[in-house]
């Protein structure tokens, strides 16, 4: 075997410190991964039950749930969907199918511009044209704050997935006659439903975790909703609410709530992770 | 056919026209709604605008009940936790990227990569949460003692010890902004054409240097994900709100209690009764607004560089 000179020795020596240590940086991140994960695990299932899950708040030492918190955020993800998620699909046909003009670039440009606004900002935003307006914080408010959060990650997931659509399949349809409408929604659209749902889960997933938009559209409410015209809770703000409380009970409510909506994030990453799997490796 | 009509429907299909009309107008409704945002914000801080001028930037003086406000105690926070949050945050990112990039075999990169990007999928309220009860105590006992004193000669980390301020929030921070930089490096590094790789490794390169070659190569792209964490930890609201401590003050050290721009809106907006108090809070919406705005143009400026060039090779 050739000796090696000591400069070539330390030469692999400092490749093999460094390779170690990036892998140590990995296990690291990993690591906080799995304590947060544990904690909340932990911390939440003590104070978790079925009466948690149903009841409404109630003041310190009686208890008390989420049940309003649960039925708040599932309003507020329905009304986001509604308006966020046509929106955002229609603007990602624009992207991918229009060409490639300065007006295209311009309108992408914006939608990345939108991504990248902290969400705090867009809940002050909805406030002044919102709340302001209707004189009282509503889950209309809030949810449209989602919505606008989900807008650009449906945009952009759809004309990327738009993209995957190979142009034969185009061509085929537009050489059979077909306008041009009837090919992107009958032809194009179909091909990339897939795609575009998963897009669509995820956003959903991103927005159910938001907070800060909601403090002053949507507000939070002990009751139980009746109309979306008036103030509503959701897990989030409930988190928050408890989280920054002087009080135990509460505080054990906090992490059971937070076990609650973790459960349902990290489900809906695990579930598109599996399905896309199988379908692109 | 006019000019218009033929250019909403070059086939000259109604149908089409329609349906290009439609989708125009939607992507116009989000244009409108990023114009609609300046306008909204610089509408409602008029007030506090008119009222402290450009002093509004430079004074630290935050006081409701004067109706006295100014954003630097708010500005010198959130540059200091972002600071502290890229200081950590970057190095580790860079690690995580290269493991997964250039050392991890194929079968072990894949779920890793799904659970670092599982820890962008927390929400900010649930890292808040961990943060108050898990990390800011660990940080209480365990290490700002140690910082003080071994490092207490510095400012930085004298005075007394509580867990809940600057240093909490921007390890927080951290945590929260490693997912979304490490992420962007990775695609930069995948994107480094492998005859790069090839000709360090021909030339007797070991492992490391190679890695130097392809870092040296993305280093436009990995500025990016840099300046796109920075916007992020900028704009972060909820968890940093939880462990800053919210107090309006300029202290140098990193023990000690501070407030962000995104934290003092989340915080006192309910509260602000009168109309001056308000519009300063709108105001310091509007400075994030155009921040933020600006550190994501050069961010993405710079990783569109990278990832275009190689993608056209």
């Amino acid at each position: 075997m050739k000796i090696l000179s000591r400069k070539d020795r330390s030469r692999r020596s400092v490749s093999a410190l460094m390779t170690s240590l990036t892998a140590l940086c990995t296990f690291v991140a990993v690591g906080i991964l799995i304590v947060i994960l544990s904690y909340i695990a932990m911390r939440g299932i003590s104070a978790l039950n079925l009466r948690f899950l149903v009841d409404t708040p109630r003041p310190v030492g009686e208890g008390g749930g989420i049940g309003n918190a649960i039925v708040g955020s599932g309003l507020l993800l329905l009304l986001s969907c509604v308006v966020g998620i046509p929106v955002g699909i229609a603007c990602g046909i624009y992207l991918s199918e229009f060409g490639g003009g300065w007006m295209v670039s311009g309108v992408r440009f914006l939608i990345d511009t939108l991504t990248g606004i902290p969400s705090i900002v867009t809940g002050v935003f909805v406030y002044a044209v919102i709340v302001l307006r209707m004189k009282h914080f509503s889950a209309f408010a809030g949810g449209i704050a989602l919505a606008l959060i989900m807008i650009p990650i449906v945009a952009r997931t759809t004309e990327e997935m738009i993209k995957l659509v190979p142009h034969s399949l185009r061509e085929g349809a537009l050489a059979l006659g077909a306008p041009q409408w009837r090919v992107t929604l009958g032809v194009v659209l179909p091909a990339a439903a897939s795609g575009i749902a998963t897009g669509a889960i995820l956003a959903i997933a991103r927005v159910s975790g938001e907070t800060a938009p909601l403090l002053f559209t949507a507000f939070g409410s002990r009751f139980f909703p009746r109309n979306l015209n008036e103030p509503i809770a959701s897990l989030t703000v409930q988190i928050y609410n408890y989280a920054i409380s002087p009080y135990d009970e509460w505080h054990a409510q906090a992490w059971a709530a937070t076990l609650v909506l973790m459960a349902l994030i990290l489900s809906i990453n695990i579930v598109v992770r599996f399905l896309t799997r199988q379908k692109f490796s | 056919m006019s000019d218009w009509r033929k250019r909403l429907s070059p086939t000259g299909n109604s149908g089409d026209a329609i349906f290009r009309a439609a989708m125009f107008g939607t992507a116009l409704l989000v244009v409108t709604i990023v114009v609609a945002m300046i306008v909204a914000l610089a509408a409602h801080s008029t007030l506090s605008i008119r009222q402290f001028g450009f002093g509004f930037l430079t004074s630290r003086e935050w006081n409701p009940i004067k109706g006295q406000f100014g954003a630097l105690a708010f500005i010198y926070g959130t540059i200091v936790s972002s600071l502290i949050a890229l200081l950590i945050s970057v190095p580790l990112s860079l690690g995580i990227a290269i493991f997964l990039v250039e050392q991890a075999p194929h079968y072990l990169a894949r779920p890793i990569t799904f659970l670092v990007e599982l820890l962008a999928a927390i929400p900010s309220v649930v890292y808040g949460l961990w943060g108050i009860f898990v990390l800011a105590p660990f940080l209480r006992v365990h290490v700002e003692p140690h910082l003080a004193r071994w490092f207490g000669w510095v400012p930085l980390f004298q005075g007394p010890i509580t867990g809940i301020g600057l240093l909490t929030g921007g390890v927080i921070l951290a945590i929260m902004v490693t997912p979304i930089i490490s992420a962007v490096v990775r695609d930069v590094l995948a994107a480094v054409p492998n005859t790069q790789r090839e000709a360090a490794l021909a030339l007797g390169a070991t492992k490391w240097e190679t890695t130097l070659v392809v870092l040296v190569n993305g280093a436009p792209g990995i500025a990016g994900a840099v300046i796109l964490g920075l916007g992020r930890a900028i704009g972060e609201t909820m968890a940093v709100t939880m462990v800053i401590g919210n107090r309006p003050e300029i202290s140098a050290s990193l023990f000690q209690p501070s407030y962000t721009l995104a934290s003092v809106i989340a915080n006192e907006f309910t509260e602000a009764t009168a109309d001056i108090y308000l519009s300063s809070l709108i105001e310091l919406g509007l400075i994030l607004f155009f921040v933020t705005f600006v550190v994501n143009a050069i961010a993405r400026l710079l990783v569109w560089r990278v990832t275009r060039r190689t993608v056209a090779a």
